[in-house]
């Protein structure tokens, strides 16, 4: 991952501070999580590269590309936080490519296949309205260095939901066509949506050292936020739907296996390898 | 919309403060915030702007060619048009 166009900026104040003192127990609690982000904006990222070369204009195509590279980006401050955490010498490539399935954390929207334009805006557009808010709270962690990077994410999630909004709008209130494939996203993706305000056993421990937000309010703005753009799009907000969850705690779909099988096969095949 | 060709923006981006949009080049969208956020996308990933002007290619009217001698040429032996006279203060520094 040496990509200087994300290299981290390295003036915000917390980047180069030392990880700050924990308990061991806290600090391992910090570590699973901070992995757990970065599982998430790394899966996501890799999906939406995915469309790099595919898509359906040029100037979407770079958009999901940008995309994309912000997320690498994100998950590069936080793997390289998380080896820190660790102290056992290892390094964010470690933590990318040598890792199983069922050590990556992530919630199991971000995994689910690219599908077709209407299933990576619908994909994208659950994940921003949660990441927006997200950020927006986790700027106020006590844990400095999450808090410097979500600081710094935040900019680029803050355009990241515009334009996965604009585009569920766009689709919703579009052609016959674009609305059929809007609502199937919808119909495949929404069962996917409320995983992320499931809090696990680490993530219950961690609000109450203050160092992640509370996720109910979270889901506020987020409720809040889905039904201004569906409204908007003329699209209906589905009700009672049975939530999936466990990727968070490591029970993935089996498209996890498949991601991780072409992200890891050169580290896998060639260790330590570089270029 | 009846073709299925999203229509043709043409793009300018202010590089710096003080200094003028520039025309960049032109690309595909929808409607004009989605020009905006293309042009955003495809012209300043290296931070080239600070601000970005779209416009529909078909609302750009040019001189012809043909009118160029009618139009340019007339130009060239009025030498006092131009303000040599003048010294430039030195605070002034994108002119």
């Amino acid at each position: 991952m040496h990509n200087h166009e994300n290299a981290p900026h390295l003036h915000e104040q917390h980047f180069n501070t030392p990880v700050q003192e924990y308990a061991p127990e806290v600090k391992q609690l910090v570590l699973d999580y901070t992995l757990q982000l970065a599982d998430t904006s790394f899966i996501l990222g890799h999906r939406l590269s995915e469309w790099c070369g595919h898509g359906p204009v040029l100037e979407q195509d770079m958009a999901l590309s940008n995309i994309a590279l912000d997320l690498i980006g994100e998950t590069r401050s936080l793997y390289q936080y998380a080896a820190e955490l660790e102290g056992k010498g290892r390094a964010e490539d470690d933590m990318a490519y040598l890792r199983d399935t069922v050590e990556y954390k992530n919630p199991l929207l971000v995994e689910q296949p690219n599908g077709d334009f209407g299933d990576t805006i619908l994909r994208q557009f659950i994940f921003d309205s949660f990441h927006f808010f997200f950020l927006k709270e986790l700027q106020n962690s006590t844990d400095h260095r999450l808090a410097a990077i979500a600081e710094k994410s935040l900019k680029e999630s803050s355009y990241h939901i515009k334009w996965s909004s604009e585009w569920v709008i766009r689709l919703g209130d579009g052609t016959e066509e674009s609305r059929k494939r809007i609502e199937k996203a919808i119909d495949n993706l929404w069962p996917f949506s409320g995983e992320f305000f499931m809090m696990t056993a680490t993530e219950k421990a961690l609000l109450e050292q203050g160092v992640i937000p509370d996720y109910s309010q979270i889901k506020q703005s987020w409720d809040a936020h889905v039904a201004k753009v569906f409204e908007e799009a003329t699209l209906a907000v589905p009700q009672n739907v049975w939530m999936q969850s466990g990727g968070k705690e490591g029970r993935h779909t089996e498209h996890l296996g498949f991601v991780l099988t072409e992200l890891q096969y050169l580290q896998r095949t060639y260790p330590g390898l570089e270029w | 919309m009846n073709t299925k060709e999203w229509p043709l923006w043409e793009v300018f981006i202010r590089s710096k403060q003080g200094l003028d949009h520039k025309h960049v080049g032109s690309l595909h969208a929808a409607d004009a915030e989605m020009a905006v956020q293309n042009a955003r996308d495809v012209y300043t990933r290296r931070m080239e702007g600070i601000s970005i002007w779209v416009v529909e290619s078909k609302h750009i009217h040019a001189s012809n060619p043909d009118d160029a001698t009618a139009f340019y040429e007339p130009a060239n032996d009025k030498v006092y048009r131009h303000p040599t006279f003048y010294e430039v203060p030195a605070e002034i520094k994108n002119m």
